[in-house]
């Protein structure tokens, strides 16, 4: 692999020049001839019902050119999990209730966005306030409001996972512990707000440019949701100004946009503002994880029991997706004998949570890894240790989920013990500072087929022309994570080409091949990845086709693509450049054009994911006894994301994962009070800015992967894990507190610190 | 009532008729379709609107389009030379690995021209302090931060001496 030309290099993003000099077009860039300007009215309460909606003020404002609402919408509810219908349980405007401070209730359409707005303020709105519940308790308990009435006792789904006997082994264990933790709400933050605008055009198909990171998902819902056939929608998918999770949904300004475009004939854009973001928009869910957790005298894990609640908020969304990772990521990185999940999602009157970077993985392993931490302080084990003896290994298998493909977990913990110094550190450090680690795995793309698709999990086509350029067509969508380099990178690599000779076009679902789920799960690389080389590896076979007719090769010949030429391998002699080849097999083919194209559906690899990626983190922190404030002053990662194709993407991954566990661990909370987020705005929703973040170092051990591309692995998501655990155990060493609840912010670590204090002096005086 | 509001912009002059009210922001994307100044949050948290009046970096959803007449308004368009020769912040941001998603990109581009026209040598924390006012939620600012002091050895390095 050492004479790849493009793999493994630091290859700068093939979209940085259009980023650097403003040209890149997000949604909200974009704008057409006639364009309406389009607002949501929201509900103003957490939980009613809706008597009655009057927006004959609103139509009759000089400049509206239309206003709907729930009864104007064809009455079908939509949500990402289509396998099962009865979890999609969202209309775009509501339908006889509201659920949520923000759910959408009405939609106006207006030449200008100040009309738009004046517009909402005389849409009248006639609510019966209902009881409603704001944490999963209440939501729970006997005589609690029902919020779907299709669900009564509020919980919408229920996951499980099994194996082994696992009361047995926590009788026969010599340690079991039990603790709870939980986590808080916090938002994706991306920069760019969702936009998205809406045409319909002269056939009567409607195109969405949308801020998506799943373009055919909300090509098929927003279908569904019309009435239309898949194919009367045409969803393009503009640069996106982040996504992490947040925007893998049809959501209501889509459907708003373009059921206003049609109904208007003009087209119309919605853009929402941060406060709607922050406000209203999904988030991380909360989470409540009860875990008890068995072990051998020596360290040897036995089993474990883990019960997880997932606040779950007004709707489903991708809920059901997290009831079951955050158990898979419960039981990942350590051999359990015997484990079992039950996890439980809650619907309560909160801002709906959804998908974010992570997904599951954040929280499970907070909890996990506190634990473990916890676990080999009362065993009397180095923590690093103890996970050493229990680490999984490449084949490991976990009962009816996945096997282990490739791991280098137990190089990881060995590489960060070394680069943090954690024995010295551990043992010395003076009081105030502190060491601790968290670990994480995270998995490759999904197996789940929970959305139905009738096509291919992703894939790609390429078209090969005579003047020697190339054409990828793919609908795995570049949301800043920068697929779109990493898949020219593997194109260029396989055709011998420069990426410069590459265009693509990535995503439109008018041209781009059916189908790709879309960016989450950490997919793009290895399922795109591998479309990429099955269509690549097509255009090869028909160029060297070419050249064997062309120099009349004995069959025994090894051809290759290289340097922009189709030549004999040891024979560069023997070659044509790449286009002219292109040419011949175009001849060949009496005008055909070279075309190949490639799929990629995971098939006989489990329930979860082709592969887990693997890592390590140490953090080293100086807590401020005084103001409880807690600095972090360095972190070390090592990970295991298999080969590494591109180093400076890689590192871009674990740095920006670094900022966003950060801020989960400390001071990111979206504060909730009845049902109304307090902290809707930058200034007071504080994500870590440059002078809050550490240095770092980080290194990945490249243990091929044999089912990825090139042998790569996932690094977009799993670094976003262990820097909470980390901090937590960090502050732990540096000041004796414990933290179990997130954030760890520093009023709890003061309150904690006197509380250890207080301790002592009891100690203290009953010694004397 | 609308104004007749006269924009110095990249060196060319725009009159666009806005009301008072209308901020720089929404006049240099909707009215002059200068894109590239983004919105990230409308309330001046998070940077990614930023641009240069008269060189010092200000956030243009907090300016009334009105108070900057008669500046001289540099957005991320008016940064290159030309199509080929980036400006060297943005040339270091490409090489650097500085951009990802690329939504906050124009205003640290812009808050690192001002910073570094006032500061030619910034340590490690003067660009992270000069970054205090701009958000980023891809990077960790790890690849941004390195970026600028390339850049700033590539400008020192460019000046005659």
């Amino acid at each position: 692999m050492s004479d790849n030309s493009v793999i493994g290099k630091r290859v700068p993003r093939s979209d940085a020049w259009a980023k650097a000099t403003g040209s890149a077009q997000y949604a909200d860039d974009l704008s057409l001839p006639g364009m309406l300007h389009g607002k949501l009215l929201r509900s103003s309460l957490p939980h009613a019902r809706i008597r009655e909606i009057d927006v004959s003020r609103a139509r009759a404002l000089p400049g509206v050119k239309a206003v709907i609402t729930g009864a104007d919408l064809p009455k079908v509810k939509y949500g990402n999990w289509r396998l099962v219908p009865a979890t999609q349980d969202e209309y775009a405007l509501a339908v006889g209730k509201v659920r949520f401070i923000g759910d959408e209730v009405a939609a106006v359409a207006a030449v200008d966005r100040e009309t738009a707005e004046e517009a909402l303020d005389l849409i009248r709105v006639e609510y019966e306030e209902l009881p409603a519940a704001f944490d999963i308790d209440a939501s729970m308990a006997q005589g609690a409001p029902v919020i779907h009435e299709e669900t009564p006792g509020n919980i919408s789904v229920t996951r499980n996972i099994a194996y082994g006997d696992v009361e047995a082994g926590l009788r026969q264990s010599d340690y079991v512990r039990e603790d709870v933790f939980t986590m808080q709400a916090v938002s994706h933050a991306y920069l760019e707000p969702c936009s998205c605008l809406a045409q319909s055009d002269d056939q009567g198909r409607i195109t969405l440019w949308t801020s998506t990171q799943t373009p055919y998902i909300v090509q098929c819902l927003l279908a569904s949701v019309l009435g239309l056939r898949e194919n009367e929608v045409r969803v393009i998918k503009p640069h996106v100004g982040g996504g992490f999770g947040g925007k893998m949904e049809l959501r209501p300004w889509d459907v708003c946009a373009a059921f206003l475009a049609r109904l208007t004939g003009k087209p119309v854009k919605f853009t929402m503002t941060r406060h709607e973001e922050l406000a209203t928009g999904r988030r991380r869910h909360p989470m409540r994880i009860w875990s008890r957790v068995g072990f051998r005298k020596d360290g040897t894990l036995v089993a474990k029991d883990f019960r997880v609640h997932l606040d779950g908020g007004g709707y489903n969304s991708m809920g059901p997706t997290a009831a079951f990772l955050v158990g898979n990521f419960g039981a990942m990185l350590y051999r359990y004998p015997a484990y079992r999940y039950e996890g439980f999602h809650v619907y309560t009157n909160n801002p709906p949570a959804g998908a974010m970077r992570g997904f599951g993985a954040p929280q499970a392993l907070f909890a996990a890894e506190s634990q473990m931490n916890m676990a080999a302080l009362e065993l009397g084990i180095d923590p690093i240790e103890l996970r050493i003896a229990n680490a999984m290994k490449t084949g490991d298998e976990i009962p009816d989920v996945a096997t282990i493909s490739s791991c280098a977990f137990r190089e990881c913990l060995e590489e960060v013990a070394r680069r943090s110094d954690w024995k010295r550190k551990r043992a010395e450090l003076k009081d105030g500072k502190g060491v601790g680690i968290g670990c994480y795995s995270f998995i490759t793309g999904g197996v789940f087929n929970w959305f139905d698709t009738q096509y291919p999990f992703s894939a790609a086509e390429v078209r090969a022309y005579s003047d020697g350029t190339v054409h990828l067509l793919t609908m795995a969508s570049d949301i800043g994570q920068g697929s779109d380099t990493v898949l020219k990178q593997i194109l260029a690599e396989e055709l011998g080409i420069s990426m410069k000779d590459i265009q693509i076009t990535a995503a439109d679902t008018a041209v781009t091949p059916k189908g790709d789920l879309g960016t989450w799960g950490s997919r793009v690389t290895l399922m795109a990845g591998n479309a990429v080389i099955e269509a690549a590896r097509q255009i090869k076979e028909e160029l060297f086709r070419m050249l064997s007719v062309r120099f009349n090769l004995n069959v025994i010949h090894d051809m290759e693509c290289k340097d922009g030429m189709v030549r004999v391998k040891f024979r560069p002699d023997r070659g044509m450049k790449f286009g002219e080849a292109v040419a011949m097999a175009q001849k060949s083919r009496r005008g055909e054009p070279v075309v190949g194209r490639g799929t990629y559906t995971p098939r006989d690899m489990g329930l979860v994911t082709p592969t887990f990626s693997f890592g390590a983190q140490v953090a080293e922190v100086e807590v401020d006894r005084e103001t409880g404030l807690t600095r972090v002053e360095k972190m070390f990662t090592v990970h295991d994301c298999g080969k590494v194709l591109n180093p400076m993407a890689v590192e871009g991954q674990v740095e920006g994962s670094i900022q966003m566990g950060l801020g989960y661990a400390l001071c990111e909370e979206l504060v909730m009070s009845s049902g109304r987020t307090l902290n809707a705005s930058f200034l007071d929703y504080k994500t870590p800015g440059a002078l809050d973040m550490p240095a770092g170092e980080s290194v990945c051990i490249e243990v091929p992967e044999p089912r990825g591309p090139y042998g790569a692995k996932e690094t977009g998501e799993g670094p976003v894990s262990p820097t909470a655990p980390a901090i937590a155990d960090a502050v732990w060493h540096a000041t004796g507190y414990r933290c179990k609840d997130l954030p760890i912010t520093p009023e709890k670590v003061l309150r904690g610190i006197r509380e250890i204090d207080r301790a002592a002096r009891h100690a203290g005086d009953r010694d004397r | 009532m609308k104004q007749i509001i006269r924009l110095t912009v990249n060196g060319d002059v725009y009159e666009v008729a806005a009301h008072p009210w209308r901020t720089l922001n929404d006049v240099l994307r909707e009215d002059i379709h200068l894109t590239g100044t983004k919105k990230g949050c409308g309330d001046g948290d998070c940077g990614a609107c930023t641009v240069l009046l008269d060189g010092r970096a200000v956030a243009s959803c907090l300016t009334l389009a009105i108070e900057a007449e008669g500046f001289e308004i540099v957005t991320v368009e008016g940064l290159a030379a030309s199509r080929e020769k980036l400006h060297p912040i943005q040339q270091s941001f490409v090489d650097e690995g500085a951009i990802q998603c690329g939504y906050c990109t124009p205003g640290m581009e812009l808050a690192a021209l001002h910073l570094l026209s006032k500061n030619s040598d910034p340590t490690e924390e003067e660009i992270r302090a000069g970054l205090s006012g701009n958000l980023c939620r891809c990077t960790g600012y790890t690849k941004i931060v390195s970026a600028i002091k390339e850049a700033a050895r590539r400008l020192r390095a460019d000046r005659p001496a």
